[in-house]
């Protein structure tokens, strides 16, 4: 980095509308060699992956029903990593955070087939039972100093436990509340879909030229017009495509009920990102979070409470497990032993990282983990229609997984590099 | 000189760690507008004093006068409410963030509960440009992409930008190329033209002759003296970091050798 003269003063930095779109792709292609890829890889892997199992299995694996299908079978993992996130930007690890959805998911089952209890009130206290898990998990990382990895593989361990008590002797326990099942087993109508888009095209586009205005009558540097209209243009290029697929009738030829419409889980999902996402970029809790993630040592002499933002990250990171816990319930009608469990928690890890959030802490944002958790989505359910070797299924999604990891310890070498 | 009021005296401070003794009886006092050099070989009490003065450790004994009236400082966030800041060696940044968030962390601006990204940013870029800084090409570049001297300038900016009264400085320049210590070494420079005390804590005796009004030099835990920095040349300065004497200032043989 030399040390160029460049004037800070407000009028030099604001960007006059010509020059301006060539200068912003070469920033954008210097983030890209610095080492910041941010959500480049992923979009690229479901694009990739969609074509290259579309041509492989035209038919089977490009149908309308198998798409809507994929999106409902990764809800949960997406949920999980949604929460994961907060953890990871510490630089901790949850390793618990499956076995804490299928806790809770049982927790709501017994509240609700076995006691009776209102939907929301079971709804209420599996949530309150994952952010319960957190706050534990979170004091004895925080303020005893073990390590996440160990306390986590511990809790990984005893809530297996937990879920089998839970349980009881029974082994499954059915889900049958019309409320809860609604969530994973509905579809939106068709103008709710096209309303969705266009409610967060308009929302995305306006909230950008709302931030950009206020920049440009403060003399601040705005970003540029042209390439924030092209982001604007291929979001709602992309939604409409995905729209117009899952309104597309999926139902068998002769079946009895017509099936078509996005999923419900969609926009629910859309609702929890814009929020996560506000958490941490725009409030004095998300700025410490990457603090502590990139620095814990300056966060604590710079007067943050370092054990309180980890506290609060794992119960966010439990309290989110606890929501894809129902999502798990509503999509099985059940609960069982192995709710959460096998590679739950695992594709949920790789979810984020494949979509670009450092395991090293301080690097990633949440939607990276629903990028992520598309490509695994994808993959989890195109390499079964390719091949019906179970071997070659886990081979394969090992690799992708070490793959993002390597980007992501490359890139990290990268960032120091070019200091 | 003893007509001014010194922001920051010190008046026969001891302090021990067990049976330790680390400072005995020193004085000291840092001028507004003025660069007090603080010297000393390793073990001499430099880091005591700092940490005491900005609220890490406690004094046992002897007087802590800020601007005039006596105070307790028992927390760093004490320290930086009186209007001490320090900007220790290792610089105590999140690489991860940006100049402005790193300027701001932990006493973020919000308005209506959201962080005020923006005047953030505009009074971040008036405090670089009230300085004087011209290395830095964005305040929204992240600290990682910066060099060793523009991110020494963020930690610097990041002290002063709280209407600080006394800025103490750790080592700012031991790990910078030439170029890069001119730069820090004018920035230490208009910190006191502002009006500001600034403490410099070095080892480099061509820094502390070049931008230091006066020196105070300790000695195993005392202080050996202070003297002005136009007055004295390198080589006394390092005499008395040394020896705790020279020619006629300085500790007496006494005091100086009893400890040797």
């Amino acid at each position: 980095m030399s040390t160029t003269t460049t004037s800070t003063a407000p009028e030099a930095s604001s960007q006059d509308a010509g020059g301006g779109v060539r200068q912003a792709l070469a920033d954008y292609a210097a983030k890209l060699r610095s080492g910041d890829i941010g959500s480049l890889s992923s979009v690229l892997g479901v694009v990739v992956l969609v074509v290259l199992f579309s041509a492989l299995r035209p038919g089977v694996f490009n149908t309308p029903a198998n798409f809507a299908n994929l999106l409902n079978q990764s809800a949960a993992v997406i949920f999980i990593s949604m929460g994961l996130v907060f953890v990871l930007l510490l630089g901790e690890i949850d390793l618990s955070a499956g076995y804490t959805a299928g806790t809770s998911a049982a927790v709501l089952a017994v509240l609700l087939t076995g006691q009776g209890v209102p939907w929301y009130v079971a709804v209420l206290v599996c949530v309150l039972t994952g952010a319960f898990i957190g706050l534990v998990i979170g004091l004895l990382v925080s303020l005893l100093g073990i390590p996440s990895f160990v306390v986590t593989l511990a809790a990984f361990l005893g809530l297996q436990g937990v879920l089998l008590l839970v349980i009881g002797s029974a082994g499954t326990i059915p889900v049958r509340d019309p409320a809860i099942l609604r969530v994973m087993n509905t579809n939106l109508p068709d103008w709710g879909g096209w309303a969705f888009v266009v409610v967060v095209v308009v929302a995305f586009a306006v909230v950008g030229l709302l931030n950009q205005a206020r920049r440009r009558r403060a003399g601040l540097a705005s970003g540029n017009h042209a390439l924030f209209g092209a982001g604007v243009a291929g979001l709602a290029v992309l939604l409409a495509a995905a729209v117009v697929v899952l309104n597309l009738e999926r139902a068998r030829p002769n079946a009895p009920v017509s099936l078509s419409g996005v999923p419900f889980i969609i926009p629910v999902a859309a609702l929890v990102l814009v929020v996560l996402t506000f958490v941490l970029t725009r409030t004095t809790f998300g700025r410490h979070v990457y603090a502590v993630g990139g620095n814990a040592e300056a966060a604590r002499r710079a007067g943050i409470n370092v054990a309180r933002v980890q506290i609060a990250c794992f119960m966010i990171c439990s309290s989110m497990a606890a929501v894809a816990g129902i999502l798990l319930a509503s999509r099985d009608n059940s609960v069982s032993p192995t709710t959460g469990g096998a590679q739950t928690l695992l594709f949920a890890v790789g979810a984020a990282v494949i979509g670009g959030v450092s395991l090293f802490g301080g690097r990633g944002k949440v939607h990276n983990a629903i990028l992520g958790g598309l490509v695994i989505a994808v993959i989890a359910n195109g390499l079964p229609l390719v091949t019906s070797k179970a071997g070659i299924q886990f081979v394969v999604t090992g690799l992708v997984l070490l793959l993002a990891a390597s980007v992501d310890a490359i890139s990290r070498r990268k960032a120091v590099a070019t200091r | 000189m003893a007509d001014r009021q010194p922001v920051l005296q010190l008046k026969k401070v001891d302090k021990h760690f067990g049976a330790v003794h680390v400072l005995k009886g020193v004085d000291f006092e840092a001028y507004p507008g003025e660069v007090t050099a603080l010297v000393g070989d390793n073990g001499a009490g430099k880091s005591t004093l700092v940490k005491a003065v900005a609220g890490i450790h406690a004094f046992d004994a002897g007087e802590y006068l800020f601007e005039g009236r006596p105070v307790s400082v028992s927390s760093p966030k004490e320290a930086n409410a009186l209007g001490i800041e320090v900007v220790y060696q290792d610089l105590a940044l999140c690489d991860n963030l940006d100049v402005v968030a790193n300027m701001y962390l932990g006493r973020e601006m919000t308005g209506s509960r959201m962080l005020d990204e923006i005047a953030m940013e505009r009074s971040a870029m008036e405090t670089l440009k009230g300085l004087s800084v011209r290395t830095l090409k964005s305040v929204r570049a992240p600290v990682s992409a910066l060099s060793g001297g523009q991110r020494q300038t963020v930690a610097i900016a990041r002290a002063v930008l709280w209407n600080s009264k006394v800025v103490i400085l750790d080592e700012p320049t031991a790990a910078l190329g030439v170029a890069q210590t001119e730069q820090v070494l004018q920035l230490v420079r208009r910190l006191a033209d502002r009006g500001l005390a600034v403490i410099l804590i070095s080892h480099n005796m061509n820094d502390v002759i070049r931008v230091a009004d006066r020196v105070v030099a300790l000695y195993l835990g005392r202080t050996a003296a202070q003297v002005t920095a136009s007055e004295s040349s390198t080589s006394q300065i390092v005499e008395l970091i040394t020896s705790g004497r020279s020619g006629d200032i300085g500790l007496s043989a006494e005091e100086s050798g009893a400890v040797a």
